[in-house]
C-alpha cells in the first residue's frame, strides 16, 4: 500500500515538472510535505540542500530520499521508478511526433503558458522554504522571527545579487558555517 | 549506426552513469556534457541532432537529465538503450542518496551537523530567491501582459488558495496552447494581449 502510494505521488512529480531545475520542487512539497507528511518542511530543506551538493536531479534524489525514508531501499526504487516512467512515455510519444511533423507548435504554446507559472510556483515553493527558516516548523508567525537566519538570508540573497558568478554551493556552505557558529556559541538561539 | 551488442550498452552505461555522477546541481549543466560526450567523443549524434534531443528534452516533464538519457538511448540502440540510459543516469542519485538516507537521522540529531544544517537553511532560502529573481526578470523583461499575469494568478493560487499545482500547471499549459493557436491563425499581426 504503501509503495503504491510512493509511486503515484512520485509519478505525479514526475509528470507535472515541466522546465528542470527547481520546477519539481513545488510537486514535491505538496506531494510528500502537504498530502503525505512523509517529511517536515525542515526535512524536505535539508534535501534540497543535500540535492544541490550530491549529483542527480532534484526529484529523483527526493525519490530517493523519501523512498528510502519511507519504504528502504524498495521504497526508493519504488518511487524512483515512478518518477521516471511519465518521462519514458512522454519523451518518446514528442521524439515521434518530432521525427514525424519536424514542429511542435502545441507543445511551444503549453511552454509559453507554463513558463510564467513555473516562476510563481518556485516562488512559493521558495517561500515556505524561507517562512520555515525564520520561524521554524509552523511558518509565518506574529513572533520575532530567528535573527540569525534572516541576516544569512539577506547576506546570501546579496552576495548572489552582487556577484551573479557566485556557485550556490559556496553560498549555502558560507551560510551553514556561519550559522554553525552562531548557533552553537549562542544556544537560546537554536 | 553500431552493431547492437554488450559492449554498445555497457559503453552507453559508463557514460550515462559517468555523466550523471560528476554532474551537480542537475537539470541545465548535463546537456552540454553530454553533447561533449556523444557528439564530440563519440560521433553517436550529429550535433544539430543533439540540439533537437535537447529541445524535446526541455519541452517533456520530468528531469531534463533523464528525458536526455532516454533520447539518447534510444537514438544509439533503441528501446534496451533508452533503459540502459535510464539505468546509467539514476543510479549514482540513487545509490548516494539510498546511503545519505540511511544515516541522516543519527546525521542530523547530531548538535554541530543541526547548526550547519540550520545555517544552511537561510542559504537554500536565498539560492532560491535569487534563482526566482532571475526567472521573473525575464519574464517580466518580454513586456507581455498575459505572462505577467499567469505568474501573477499562478502564485494567487498556490500560495493564498492552495490549489493542488497539478491543475495550475494544466490550466496554464492549456492557456499558452489556446493562446498560440489564435495567435498563430491570425497570423502574426499584433495579436498580443
Amino acid at each position: 500500500m504503501i509503495y503504491l502510494q510512493l509511486f503515484w505521488s512520485f509519478f505525479q512529480i514526475g509528470l507535472f515538472s515541466f522546465g528542470g531545475g527547481y520546477a519539481a520542487l513545488p510537486l514535491i512539497q505538496q506531494q510528500v510535505v502537504g498530502i503525505h507528511s512523509w517529511l517536515t518542511m525542515s526535512e524536505l530543506t535539508d534535501l534540497v540542500t543535500i540535492s544541490q551538493m550530491t549529483p542527480g536531479p532534484i526529484a529523483i534524489n527526493a525519490a530517493t530520499f523519501v523512498g528510502t525514508q519511507i519504504g528502504g531501499l524498495p521504497g526508493a526504487v519504488v518511487a524512483t521508478l515512478g518518477c521516471v516512467l511519465p518521462s519514458c512515455v512522454i519523451v518518446s510519444l514528442l521524439a515521434f511526433l518530432y521525427y514525424r511533423y519536424r514542429s511542435l507548435t502545441a507543445i511551444q504554446g503549453a511552454l509559453y503558458g507554463l513558463r510564467p507559472a513555473v516562476v510563481a510556483l518556485i516562488a512559493s515553493a521558495g517561500l515556505s522554504i524561507l517562512l520555515t527558516a525564520l520561524w521554524g516548523e509552523g511558518g509565518f508567525a506574529l513572533a520575532m522571527p530567528d535573527v540569525a537566519a534572516a541576516v544569512l538570508f539577506l547576506g546570501g540573497f546579496f552576495v548572489l545579487r552582487k556577484w551573479r558568478r557566485t556557485d550556490p554551493i559556496l553560498v549555502m556552505l558560507g551560510c551553514g558555517v556561519l550559522g554553525a557558529a552562531v548557533y552553537l556559541l549562542i544556544p537560546g538561539l537554536m | 549506426m553500431q552493431k547492437r551488442g554488450f559492449k554498445l550498452y555497457w559503453k552507453l552505461f559508463t557514460a550515462t552513469f559517468l555523466l550523471s555522477a560528476f554532474t551537480f546541481g542537475g537539470g541545465y549543466v548535463i546537456v552540454p556534457l553530454m553533447k561533449g560526450r556523444f557528439v564530440d567523443d563519440l560521433h553517436w549524434l550529429e550535433e544539430q541532432e543533439m540540439l533537437d534531443l535537447t529541445a524535446i528534452a526541455q519541452s517533456a516533464p520530468g528531469p531534463i537529465a533523464v528525458n536526455a538519457s532516454i533520447l539518447v538511448g534510444w537514438r544509439v540502440a533503441g528501446p534496451l538503450g533508452s533503459a540502459v540510459a535510464i539505468l546509467g543516469t539514476v543510479l549514482p542519485p540513487l545509490i548516494i542518496l539510498s546511503v545519505l538516507s540511511l544515516f541522516y537521522a543519527a546525521f542530523r540529531s547530531n548538535r554541530v551537523v543541526a547548526a550547519l544544517l540550520k545555517g544552511m537553511q537561510a542559504g537554500v532560502a536565498a539560492v532560491i530567491a535569487s534563482v526566482v529573481c532571475d526567472m521573473a526578470g525575464n519574464i517580466l523583461k518580454e513586456k507581455k501582459l498575459l505572462p505577467d499575469l499567469i505568474m501573477a494568478a499562478a502564485f494567487l493560487a498556490t500560495w493564498f488558495f492552495g490549489v493542488n499545482v497539478a491543475w495550475i500547471i494544466l490550466v496554464c499549459a492549456l492557456t499558452g496552447i489556446i493562446y498560440t493557436f489564435r495567435h498563430n491563425r491570425r497570423g502574426g499581426e499584433e495579436a498580443q494581449t
